[in-house]
């Protein structure tokens, strides 16, 4: 028996080992990940971020040098952090709490230990860099705009959040990706692809030579410039005369579907959105719940039409074949059905046709139309879902897919829509608020131009989009390929010419442009808010959408200023300053521009704050600028006006 | 003619296959160890992998030589090898170099020899002399202690010479003497004396004393007649003895690097930010050793090509702790193969100590495979984490002269004497 002591030992030691090898490189291995591997050192090398130019080939937003702090914390070995904290300029606490955060994230993996070094304290610290093992310096590039316009066209880019690296592991921490406008809905493009390097480290962190002699080392791939459908000019000009107003304003080019501007109001400088400030500055425009600056309103701001959404209804009803447009319809300065009756500004017993209808804005007469659409068959259920289709077809009550990074469906009812409402009867009084683009409907700026853009082109439209053209490549098929609606071209004249005549005799005869003929349809919409958990109305909404020139059309716009009272008041002025801007090149109405620049709308956007009883509409005295802010602006004006 | 060409074929070329493979291998992750820069000629004799190439080109020399020797005289000439070999451990007070703390060296210029590499081999021999002497019957207590002291010599002088690691190589001989007839009482006692010096230290002196005591206590009153009540107080005292013992050898006698290496491996460290501490300290060759082996996962990264060892993560990787560099570029299959080597060798080495027919031969047959034993176990279990770090070498793989050419002359001393088994003696 005692020769089997050694005998089993061996054994038993022989089985022991290879359990333990098991365990060690099977079990617990996760098997040679070169990103993970930390003799290797991972050099990542960022591509230029693709410029972006405006229509006219006027650089937007070019990039400018950051380097970042970053940390393995796992690498990290003790150093004289009094010297490396007064090197970055933080204190010990900030230190510590850094660190942890970022050995929570991961022990392994980099972290960005400070954001955006000056170039001073870069120049500093890379000397002295080597002493502090585990930290390295990052170059990257950050966004410059070369001017202050456009935040909510072009966006910005910001260091990318977990979830992100997650879902794609292109991304590691620290590294930059577009977060709104056109740097997210471009990001790919702009991007370009990271190179990388893989440098075999010793114990002592240096560097030993390439990995493998640099075989699975990456060249970077260059972000592609790319222009955009913008016109920095007019996009300026909007801007301005949209300050100290809210709401958004939307021209698309009728010929192509280009997005001409794009402004949403207030905005901000999107220079305020890069470098160390960015994340005070990010907070401050988040939260402002009230002025919501981070919010599109051109492309988000979901509003009744009002008004301009008689135009629809004129076309389904001449589709459907239940008007002509010579058929008149009586006004007695409103519409009655049932026992309820709907208010119009007409004179009593004024008869309209369909011209004078849109010129009037009459609210009798597309009340009638809307009844007959709706109960063309005696069936306003089935109605309804017709004229919902016909709607739908101007792309109003969807989603447009186009290449803007947000937007909003709005909303066009049909019968399964009300079904909660009205279960079994439906009568198409029980809608007739729809007549006049109220009660359920809702659209965006950005539909609503559209919308106006397929008038302006008889019949069809090129879904609306931002981008121009893309280095090397061409834009997206979906952007070219005319999408038709459902209403017959010839449809389209009595309408347009109603338009015509809002500017010649009707609601907009004020704001006409000598040479140019416009066709446009002014909107006044009641809106409520909800203070204290009472119902309040608030002063109207201005709105008004319009196109110019009347034949081939270069512009279409639609343009909403929130509690700017009826639609030629704010709405108009803007769309009719900014479609000579846009066809002349120059303006030559400068007492509406005067006008527009001085008056604030603030006294309105108060009132539901100020716990206080207030009037509205007509009730109300305007509100002007004072003089430094008047002054500004005139200066601003100049250097625009410098610009031609 | 034919009677010559037997004599080169009674050899156990199982055994010489599994050495040259072993030695083979061994310098091939050496090689990988040791390069640094990119170009690459394993003829560079100023590198670690060039010198290894030499003392691999002597070793057959040496082999040739040994086999060549009359097997009568290595029976013959043991103790007065034993009595040189202690001599030389001896002048190490004198003439000794110091490297790394343990004064181990001869230096002849560049060249330099450990003494106590071949001092295995020759107490291996002094042993199997004892006890194939007729006069010696190992059941009799005064031939026990002249075994011991031909065991304790050397092992006193290296640990004297502050080699704790070869110290522990002579434990090996217990094997030895156990299976030539070493009573049993001694095997029992060891065991003991190994399990509860562990569990004190792991779960502390006073609740394994009073367990201790619970459980003989117990098997005394079960069994009166088998237990009796002196021996079960007997062995209640030795333990607890022995617990508060090993606490205080533990606490005031070794020193605090030795400490830190028992706390790591018991895990009695439990604060994290001292653990991690010690993985950048003391720990850091075992803590990048297991790291490399881990990242070799199934089939390694291939031969030069890891990424740790490449980058000298692991310190000693061509000598002590060469064992990663095999995980890390040959992965789970080429530890294994290299396990399984071992394995086989100290199996074919056991195999023909019992057959051997000359006791002289079986003990020294023994000797060597215990000792090969000893090495593969301490070795590898340590680099895995399975062991407290105790440096000694790889046998036939790790780096250095000595400890190669101590080993050949281990191992082909006794296949020079199997080749005589069948010989008349």
């Amino acid at each position: 028996m005692r020769q089997f002591l050694l005998f089993g030992s061996v054994i038993l030691v022989g089985v022991l080992f290879i359990s333990r090898l098991f365990y060690l490189q099977i079990y617990s291995s996760s098997g040679h990940n070169l990103f993970e591997d930390n003799a290797i050192r991972k050099v990542y090398d960022y591509p230029k971020r693709g410029f972006v130019y405006d229509r006219n080939g006027v650089l937007l937003v070019s990039n400018q040098p950051s380097y970042d702090v970053m940390v393995i914390p796992r690498e990290v070995e003790p150093l004289d952090t009094l010297e490396f904290c007064s090197l970055l300029k933080i204190d010990k606490e900030q230190f510590i709490k850094t660190f942890n955060k970022a050995r929570h994230y991961s022990p392994r993996l980099p972290s960005v230990f400070v954001s955006h070094l000056s170039k001073e304290d870069y120049a500093v610290l890379q000397e002295k860099m080597r002493k502090f093992e585990g930290f390295y310096i990052q170059k990257r590039s950050l966004r410059h705009y070369q001017r202050s316009i456009g935040a909510n066209v072009l966006g910005d880019i910001g260091e990318v959040n977990q979830r992100t690296i997650e879902k794609q592991p292109y991304y590691k921490m620290g590294d930059l990706i577009g977060k709104q406008g056109i740097e997210a809905s471009y990001e790919k493009t702009l991007r370009g692809v990271k190179g990388i390097k893989f440098i075999q480290k010793d114990r002592f962190n240096r560097n030993i030579g390439p990995y493998k002699d640099g075989a699975f080392d990456t060249i970077p791939e260059q972000g592609k410039d790319v222009h955009i459908t913008i016109d920095a000019k007019l996009q300026e000009y909007g801007e301005l005369l949209m300050q100290n107003k809210r709401g958004g304003v939307i021209a698309i080019e009728p010929s192509s579907g280009e997005i001409l501007a794009m402004v949403a109001a207030p905005t901000y400088d999107p220079n305020i959105l890069v470098g160390r400030e960015r994340s005070k500055n990010f907070t401050k425009l988040f939260n402002d719940t009230i002025a919501k600056p981070l919010f599109n309103r051109s492309l988000q701001g979901v509003y009744e039409p009002g008004s301009p959404f008689k135009l629809m209804n004129a076309l389904v009803g001449l589709q459907e074949g239940v008007l002509t447009p010579t058929d008149k319809v009586t006004c007695y300065a409103g519409y009655r059905y049932g026992n309820r009756f709907m208010k119009c500004h007409c004179y009593i017993g004024r008869r309209n046709d369909m011209i004078s209808g849109i010129q009037e804005s009459c609210n009798a007469y597309f009340a009638t139309a809307y009844r007959k659409i709706l109960d063309k068959n005696n069936n306003a259920s089935e109605g309804i879902d017709r004229w919902s289709n016909h709607a739908k077809s101007f792309g109003l009550g969807n989603f447009l897919n186009n290449d803007l990074y947000v937007g909003q469906k709005g909303r066009i009812p049909n019968r399964e829509y009300y079904k909660h409402v009205y279960p079994r009867t439906f009568y198409s009084t029980y809608t007739i608020s729809n007549a006049i683009g109220q009660g359920e409907v809702a659209t965006t700026p950005i539909q609503l131009a559209n919308m106006v853009a397929a008038i302006g082109n008889r019949g069809y439209y090129y879904t609306p989009h931002i981008i121009k053209s893309i280095e090397g490549e061409g834009i997206p098929k979906q952007f070219t390929e005319r999408k038709y609606t459902t209403i017959d071209k010839e449809h389209f004249e009595p309408v347009i010419e109603g338009m015509h005549q809002v500017y010649k005799r009707g609601t907009a005869q004020w704001l006409r442009i000598k040479d140019i003929d416009i066709c446009g349809k002014t909107g006044t919409v009641e809106n409520f808010a909800i203070i204290d958990s009472v119902k309040t109305q608030l002063t109207d909404h201005s709105i008004f959408v319009a196109f110019a020139p009347k034949e081939n059309p270069k512009i279409a716009i639609a343009v909403f200023v929130e509690n700017g009272y009826w639609g030629s008041r704010f709405a108009g002025k803007v769309a009719s300053l900014m479609i000579e801007k846009h066809i002349k090149g120059y303006t030559t109405r400068k007492d509406m521009e005067d006008w527009l620049l001085r008056h604030t709308l603030e006294n309105e956007y108060a009132k539901p704050y100020s716990g206080e009883p207030f009037k509205i509409n007509g009730e109300t005295a305007f509100q002007l600028v004072d003089d430094i802010e008047y002054k500004r602006l005139k200066k601003h004006l100049k250097q625009i006006e410098s610009q031609n | 003619m034919v009677r010559e060409t037997n004599r080169y074929f009674k050899f156990d070329w199982i055994t010489i296959i599994l050495f040259l493979l072993l030695v083979g291998f061994g310098w091939l992750n050496i090689v990988s160890a040791s390069h640094t820069g990119e170009t690459m000629n394993y003829f560079d004799f100023s590198q670690s992998y060039g010198k290894q190439l030499i003392f691999i080109f002597l070793t057959f020399g040496l082999i040739v030589i040994l086999l060549g020797i009359d097997a009568k005289f290595y029976e013959r000439f043991s103790s007065i090898i034993y009595i040189i070999s202690m001599l030389s451990l001896v002048g190490l007070f004198l003439f000794g170099k110091n490297v790394n703390g343990a004064t181990s060296w001869y230096a002849f210029g560049s060249f330099t020899i450990q003494p106590s590499e071949f001092a295995k081999a020759a107490t291996a021999l002094a042993v199997a002399k004892h006890i194939s002497d007729l006069n010696t019957n190992i059941n009799n207590l005064k031939d026990q202690i002249k075994a011991f002291v031909i065991i304790i010599l050397p092992a006193l002088l290296v640990l004297l010479q502050n080699d704790t690691g070869s110290t522990v190589v002579y434990g090996a001989f217990f094997f030895v003497l156990y299976r030539e007839g070493l009573p049993k009482i001694y095997l029992y006692i060891g065991l003991f004396i190994v399990l509860i010096s562990i569990l004190a230290l792991k779960f502390g002196a006073p609740i394994i004393a009073v367990v201790v005591a619970i459980i003989s206590l117990t098997m005394y009153f079960l069994n009166k007649k088998k237990n009796p009540l002196l021996q079960s107080l007997f062995i209640i005292l030795a333990s607890t003895a022995l617990c508060f013992g090993v606490k205080f050898f533990y606490e005031s006698i070794l020193k605090p690097h030795q400490q830190d290496r028992i706390s790591l491996w018991l895990r009695l460290e439990k604060d994290p930010v001292k653990l991690e501490q010690m993985k950048k300290t003391f720990a850091y060759n075992l803590n990048e050793s297991e790291k490399a082996i881990s990242s070799g996962g199934f089939s390694g990264k291939g031969f030069m090509e890891g990424t740790r060892t490449t980058g000298k993560f692991v310190p000693e990787q061509h000598t002590d702790y060469i064992f990663s560099t095999v995980g890390e570029e040959w992965g789970f299959l080429g530890c294994t193969f290299v396990v399984v080597l071992f394995v086989l060798l100290l199996l074919r080495i056991l195999h023909l100590a019992e057959l051997q027919k000359s006791q002289f031969s079986r003990v020294y047959g023994y000797g060597v495979a215990s000792i090969i034993f000893i090495h593969f176990l301490i070795n590898i279990g340590m680099v895995m984490g399975l062991i407290p770090t105790i440096g000694i070498p790889l046998p036939m793989f790790s780096y250095g002269g000595s400890g190669l050419w101590a080993f050949t002359i281990l191992i082909f001393i006794f296949i020079k004497l199997d080749s005589n088994r069948i010989n008349e003696w």
